[in-house]
């Protein structure tokens, strides 16, 4: 099964979104901010990064640049959660390599839809 | 039978725990004792009424031991192996509490009717004559029923009635 | 798959509770003007992360209030306006409404959603005020062009960059194939582009596409499969007439693997039933960092290890391994006392948790009454157990908007005394052997002594009032009844007094004292014991009766000497020691023991309590041992010199003195 790296600073998101890949019988590692993220990626690497925008320490934008310096994560899908208010973070992510966007709010159905969408 | 019907004997009837002191009779709601329990020694609490006889360990849980003979100012006696503790509990304003009396002896369980408690007489002290709940006459013996919540909480003396002025006799 | 969302709502309650305290916080120390783009970037985050979780796990009213916050906070972190101090007053008020809504979410209620509704135009009044338009539609689609045709043709040329982003061609391919079924779909590759096998990066795309859908499909479907790289490639969609398509259309429902338009927003509609489940009783929950989790962990491991060298030792156990057995006990002694700290440090909490809240009520309060406030807080790092935190935060805000209703003056009266207009609040917490002490203090009026006394002697609660000195009459704002407030003022004066606050602090066996001077300020002094749950005692033996005396209170323990002891005539005797003179509390007289009791071989523990030195009289010195603390009021009721119980290894009872209860009781009784 493929493996994702979840990345978000709310807990609860973070929650919702490991329950539910997990459920759907992905391997699913988690990451509070972009840092813990990096740390993580470094060590291993997963079949696809779905990360927050919006957190302390290193941010999603932030966080999709350095992966993409990572021989590793070269192709990597790095899927960003954005919101609808955070329009340009759509161009930034990117501008920063990253492969898409999820729309915050969405539910574990939409969610699961993009993610096998993208690991086809 | 219709299940209200049950329910109107259920509420009619009440069991009570029946001991023995000073060779009276009392009778302590029964859903209010926890444990019965022997004599064991306890730790004495500063200047605490003569009738509070210290506090016990109770599974973790400090509980004080009141002496029910002293606590009427009866004449108290040496406790021995057979001395008897009723742990009982009630709900105060403040929670739950837990204390254990000292009687002489347990006697007996009773299923008793509302309708034949009796008023115990007047003590002439109105104010604290509410540890009393009546008297019921049960084969013949008389039966005191404490009320378990003001037993435990007042800080008043408390009197028994004299019976040898109450006929007991016709219910 | 369905997912049970609810399961996340409590996690979600607890960090956007979180979230507002940061928020709060942050705004607090904002000034209007400011260009402190990091502490707006923090509170921006924290409204994010709430409307974020807020819109999945279907909260719309907090979502949606939430939204305007957020917009407005990201034109001022974008520079597009500047921080006023209406916008901080609003955001404030934000904080306030989100917490209300999601405090009511959180116990299964149906939220108030009025003041919410009015500061929703409020905010949008300011978004409305703005020079700055809004963010135009990024759609270039021409809307004639959203009519379904009857087919489609695609020419789809990524830029070269277009691998480096995750973004796999294919992947659209399939897509679409899932989209309208794989017999609809023929694809030309043009590798025109294609350049030297030398020149190559096998990063780059090179390649290009045509894609024939004959198959009628919503323009808006195959938009969505190019979303994530339309800026990224050239693509030009040719809607095919009817002429062009060469097959039946096939239902898109009918389609089993298509996928729902995968990232349309829901919208933000108001849903009518509450999410949560119905009422449910709120789990107290506590953080504990990891490192705590992990050293006990680790000592749950050394415990472990012990265990199973000493199960080893027992199984074939002889005299000669008795010195190891002992090592064993004592290894085993250590790593149980060990645990049992560490276990209660996961109550500690740092008292900013309860200092967190004053700067918003200093800043609230002094404003109500006109008072400029400079508000101050130290040592919000002090530890504290989470029971003794909860307890103390009401009697704190009493005292606080005491100090800023009575202490604190006006900027005229402050001017006219020589003073600066600015009052100063200062809450400091710090640990003093087994205790927290809290001060509250002001450079504000002072108690008044004269008024206090007048209205002591009004109330009959002083009979001889010239006999008093001003620690005395001090102490009489603490007594049942007291209150000097001329009117009840609605900011302290809501019928609590000093002595609920008093007696608050007692129930959890602390003390609170005042010292005052009229025209400089008041200091108000909280001291609290660490934790609630457990002490090291030194256990003596009283006649026949053991007790313990908190080992924090012992100064020395010495052999009495009857005859240094001095009586003096209707008092307490006092025994020299050094250069102090000790009053001496004989603690069997004290409790009444009737139990016949020898002196001649007792024992002097010296305690230091608020009241000073005091020295117990013992029978004996027995053991040293960490006690848990039982309560004694429970089942029974307040004891004067006892502050509760404990359990001994043998399982019997023996009661903890309070040394400063013990002091003050002795006092009376000898009066």
């Amino acid at each position: 099964m493929p493996s994702i790296l979840a990345v978000d600073d709310s807990a609860s998101m973070r929650q919702m979104v490991t329950f539910t890949l997990k459920g759907a019988g992905f391997e699913v590692a988690e990451a509070k901010d972009g840092q813990e993220a990096l740390a993580l990626a470094q060590q291993k690497k997963y079949d696809l990064v779905l990360s927050d925008v919006n957190m302390p320490n290193m941010n999603g934008i932030e966080l999709v640049k350095a992966l993409r310096q990572l021989a590793d994560y070269k192709f990597v899908p790095v899927l960003m959660l954005t919101t609808e208010s955070t329009g340009d973070m759509k161009t930034q992510g990117k501008q920063a390599g990253a492969t898409g966007w999820i729309v915050k709010p969405f539910n574990p159905d939409q969610l699961l839809n993009t993610i096998r969408r993208v690991l086809g | 039978m219709s299940s209200e019907d049950v329910e109107v004997q259920a509420s009619d009837e009440q069991q009570y725990l029946t001991f023995i002191m000073a060779e009276e009779e009392y009778g302590v709601d029964i859903l209010a004792v926890q444990e019965i329990r022997g004599w064991e020694e306890t730790t004495s609490i500063p200047n605490a009424p003569d009738y509070i006889q210290g506090v016990i360990n109770l599974r973790g849980t400090i509980v004080p031991i009141m002496d029910l003979r002293r606590r009427f100012g009866l004449k108290p006696v040496e406790y021995s192996p057979i001395t008897v503790v009723i742990i009982l509990k009630v709900s105060t304003d403040q929670g739950e509490k837990v204390m254990g009396i000292v009687v002489d002896a347990v006697s007996d369980v009773y299923s008793i009717k509302h309708s034949d408690v009796r008023q115990p007489p007047d003590l002439n002290q109105d104010d604290n004559s509410d540890f009393l709940r009546g008297l019921v006459n049960v084969k013949d013996k008389m039966v005191i029923l404490l009320d378990v919540g003001t037993l435990l909480t007042s800080r008043h003396p408390l009197e028994l009635p004299s019976l040898s002025e109450y006929d007991p006799g016709h219910a | 798959m369905s997912v049970d969302l609810s399961q996340f709502h409590q996690v979600f309650f607890e960090e956007s509770l979180e979230g507002l305290d940061i928020m709060e916080a942050q705004l607090l120390q904002l000034q209007a003007g400011s260009t402190d783009m990091e502490a707006v970037n923090t509170i921006f985050r924290a409204a994010h992360s709430i409307k974020g979780g807020a819109g999945t796990f279907g909260f719309a009213d907090v979502a949606q209030f939430t939204h305007l916050v957020e917009t407005l906070l990201d034109e001022i972190r974008a520079g597009q306006r500047p921080v006023t101090e209406h916008a901080i007053e609003l955001f404030l008020q934000s904080v306030d409404v989100l917490r209300a809504l999601l405090l009511a979410l959180q116990q299964g209620e149906r939220p108030d959603l009025s003041t919410a509704e009015q500061l929703k135009q409020e905010l949008q009044k300011v978004l409305d005020s703005s020079a700055v338009p809004e963010t135009a539609s990024t759609d270039v689609v021409p809307a004639a062009a959203q009519s379904s045709a009857q087919g489609w043709l695609i020419e789809f040329r990524p830029d070269v960059d277009l691998l480096r982003t995750g973004n796999e061609p294919f992947r659209m391919v399939r897509e679409i194939c899932e989209l309208v079924g794989q017999e609809a779909v023929t694809v030309e590759v043009d590798s025109s582009a294609l350049v030297d096998i030398q020149t190559l990066d096998p990063t780059s795309c090179y390649l290009s596409w045509q894609i024939r859908i004959d198959c009628a499909i919503e323009l808006s479907n195959l938009q969505e499969v190019f979303e994530w790289v339309e800026d990224e490639c050239d693509i030009r969609y040719q809607a095919l007439s009817q002429a062009h398509a060469t097959r039946d259309v096939p239902e898109l429902e009918a389609q089993p693997e298509a996928p729902v338009p995968a990232v349309e927003p829901e919208p933000l509609a108001v849903k009518e039933e509450v999410p949560a489940a119905a009422k449910r009783p709120v789990d107290a929950s506590i953080r504990v960092s990891i490192d705590k989790v992990d050293s006990l962990i680790n000592m749950v491991g050394e415990l472990v290890i012990t265990q199973s060298m000493l199960s080893q030792l027992g199984q074939d156990f002889d005299l000669s391994s008795l010195a190891r057995l002992q090592q064993g006990l004592m290894q085993l002694e250590q790593n149980t006392r060990e645990l049992q700290e560490n276990v209660m440090k996961i109550r500690m909490l740092p008292i900013s948790f309860a200092f967190s809240r004053f700067p918003r009520l200093v800043r609230d309060v002094g404003g109500q009454l006109g008072k400029q406030v400079q508000l101050k807080l130290m040592g919000e790092d002090t530890e504290l157990d989470k029971t003794v935190m909860e307890k103390i935060g009401d009697p704190l805000v009493h005292l606080v908007r005491n100090s800023l209703d009575h202490g604190l003056e006006t900027p005229e009266i402050r001017r006219q005394s020589g003073k600066s207009e600015v009052g100063h609040l200062t809450l400091n917490a710090y640990h003093q052997g087994g205790n927290i002490v809290i001060e509250i203090s002001d450079d504000g009026a002072g108690l008044n002594e004269e008024k206090i006394l007048r209205k002591a002697v009004e109330r009959g609660l002083v009979s001889v009032p010239e006999a008093l000195t001003p620690e005395e009459i001090h102490q009489l704002i603490f007594l049942p009844g007291f209150s000097t407030a001329d009117t009840v003022s609605d900011i302290s004066g809501r019928g609590v007094g000093m002595d609920v606050v008093k007696r608050n602090i007692q129930e959890l066996n602390g003390s609170i004292e005042v010292q005052s001077e009229q025209g400089v300020g008041s200091t108000f002094t909280i001291r609290l014991p660490l934790t609630l749950a457990i002490l090291d005692g030194q256990l003596v033996r009283v006649g026949n009766e053991k007790y313990v005396i908190p080992l924090v209170s012992i100064v020395e323990s010495i052999q009495l000497e009857p005859r240094n002891m001095n009586h003096i005539a209707g008092s307490q005797p006092v025994m020299p020691l050094r250069d102090e003179y000790i009053p001496i509390v004989c603690m069997k007289d004290v409790f009444s023991l009737t139990k016949n009791t020898d002196l001649s071989d007792a024992m002097l523990v010296i305690v230091d309590g608020e009241r000073g030195k005091v020295g117990l009289v013992v029978n004996e010195l027995l053991g040293q041992q960490q006690v848990v603390i039982k309560s004694l009021e429970q089942n029974y009721e307040r004891v004067p010199g006892i502050s509760g119980a404990t359990i001994l290894g043998d399982g019997t009872v023996a009661l903890i003195i309070d040394v400063t209860g013990l002091h003050k009781h002795s006092n009376e009784r000898a009066a």
